[in-house]
């Protein structure tokens, strides 16, 4: 399915340690317009998780996370609702 | 034929990086061959992380301040005071205030660190104060002084912001310095993060969040404020809470350059750039180094410090026409205080998970020695 999904905005956290993968997307999507396609790409396994919790409270959506096993790092895609 | 380099920017990084040159390439200098030229829109370097003490009274801006014509060997090195307001990366030129006829380059970086932007949440600039900067600095300082009760609320907001770690330094000073004063009693103090727990690196998240506990300093997680209503003292956020407060320090948004947008370096006037080689995506002979710099890690003096020693390597070996090797692997280094006389120390690279180390007076006094010292390195001496 996440083949045919074409973000809008791509933010590229892979390796980010400081302050890390969740924080880069925040401060982007805090300057998106609704209806935004944002792809996370992040080493960094607990974001697979972390960042749909956060997606959900702040009441945006995620739409699908994908893991690129061989390369070593996920790809999480949202829409921005607000 | 010379090869001019050109750094936008006399901060940190900016500093750093001319004096690595001029040292390095002292003889090209002499011969002609090479020509460095630091440009910055004020005569004076700031030391950003004074700001910190500043705000609890401990340290004054005119200590932050020093010329810049203190820090630059002017030998081999030109001083520019003046402001750069285009970027032309296909004809290699500068526009700048002042100078009408502006400036060619053969190699560029750029230096110009972080820019506030407190307008992007309404009701900040009323309701809030900050010590991100120095005038902020000097009222934050002033509130504090007359702080006698009620409640203090450290809101991080800007995301990505100078310094991850001062916010947590923030209130564990302001623990203390309350105790201090015998008011604590009187004084709530809350910390809001914007993501589930209290710092982006989880070791520090833990040893904050024991820290907070210990202290009495309230913790609120997914927490990104969307607007403050300085009337009635309420910060609202994105996630649809609301929390009332006495007095406001946040982190206020932080943008990158627009001259970064504007040339098409980069989204949010951040540079993209290579995060090993630190050479712009989108032009040829463009580096960015510090604060400006889009790196997946901290907003930190070392980071910019780090990066100036990896570009001057890589530019002494362009001119000197041989291959580059050198590259930075993201090496950062973080003093954080814990407290009005004890500190820790976090070391990492690149995906490293940092051990917080036991804090301790020594690495207090560590803390306050290298801001002492800081202009030895801004000089290139240690
Ligand atoms: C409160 C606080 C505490 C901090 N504490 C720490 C700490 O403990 N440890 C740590 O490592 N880091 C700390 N930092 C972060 C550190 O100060 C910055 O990361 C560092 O200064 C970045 O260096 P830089 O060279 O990228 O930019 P800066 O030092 O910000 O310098 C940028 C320079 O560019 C100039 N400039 C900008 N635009 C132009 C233009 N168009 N034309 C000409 N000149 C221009 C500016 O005037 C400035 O002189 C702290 C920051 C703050 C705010």
């Amino acid at each position: 399915m996440s083949e045919s999904i074409q973000p809008d905005v791509t933010v590229d956290s892979r390796g980010a340690t400081c302050p890390g993968p969740l924080m880069d997307l925040i401060g982007k999507v805090k300057k998106l317009e609704p209806g935004t396609v944002v792809e996370l790409l992040t080493t960094d396994s607990s974001s697979s998780h972390d960042v749909p919790e956060w997606v959900d409270k702040a009441g945006h959506e995620t739409l699908d996370v994908v893991e690129h096993e061989d390369e070593g790092y996920w790809s999480v895609f949202i829409e921005t609702t607000k | 034929m010379t090869e001019r380099i050109v750094i936008v920017g006399g901060g940190t990084g900016g500093t750093v990086l001319t004096n690595r040159l001029t040292d390095e390439l002292a003889h090209e200098i002499d011969a002609g061959d090479v020509e460095v030229t630091l440009v910055n829109d004020t005569p004076e370097q700031t030391y950003k992380p004074a700001f910190l003490y500043v705000a609890f009274g401990k340290k004054t801006m005119h200590e932050a301040r020093r010329p810049l014509s203190d820090l630059v060997d002017l030998r081999h090195a030109n001083l520019l005071v003046d402001r750069v307001t285009g970027i032309d990366t296909e004809s290699k030129h500068l526009t700048l205030a002042k100078d009408d006829g502006g400036l060619d380059y053969d190699h560029l970086v750029l230096a110009m660190g972080a820019n506030l932007d407190p307008d992007e949440v309404p009701g900040l600039k009323e309701g809030g104060h900050h010590f991100y900067g120095p005038n902020g600095a000097e009222k934050l300082r002033d509130a504090l002084a007359g702080f006698t009760e009620g409640h203090v609320v450290l809101s991080v907001i800007g995301v990505p912001h100078m310094c991850p770690a001062a916010p947590v330094e923030f209130v564990l000073m302001a623990d203390a310095w309350f105790r201090e004063r015998g008011i604590r009693d009187q004084v709530e103090i809350t910390y809001t993060y914007p993501i589930m727990r209290a710092h982006g690196i989880q070791s520090i998240a833990d040893w904050a969040t024991e820290l907070f506990d210990e202290r009495d300093i309230n913790l609120e997680t997914f927490f990104n404020a969307e607007e403050i209503d300085p009337e009635a003292n309420v910060v609202k956020t994105m996630e649809g809470t609301e929390l009332d407060y006495d007095l406001l320090v946040a982190i206020p948004p932080h943008t990158g350059s627009e001259l970064v947008s504007d040339a098409g370096l980069g989204d949010d006037g951040w540079v993209e750039v290579d995060k090993n080689t630190l050479e712009a995506k989108n032009a040829d002979d463009v580096y960015a180094i510090g604060d400006v710099a889009d790196l997946p890690t901290s907003k930190a003096g070392s980071v910019a410090h780090y990066a100036a020693g990896t570009v001057a390597a890589r530019l002494a070996s362009r001119v000197r026409g041989l291959v580059p090797t050198e590259t930075y692997d993201g090496k950062t280094i973080c003093f954080i205080e814990s407290g009005m006389d004890e500190a820790t120390f976090v070391e990492f690279g690149y995906g490293d998970e940092p051990v917080v180390r036991e804090p301790s007076q020594l690495l207090h006094w560590s803390k306050l020695a290298y801001n002492e010292s800081y202009w030895l390195t801004a000089r290139g001496l240690i």
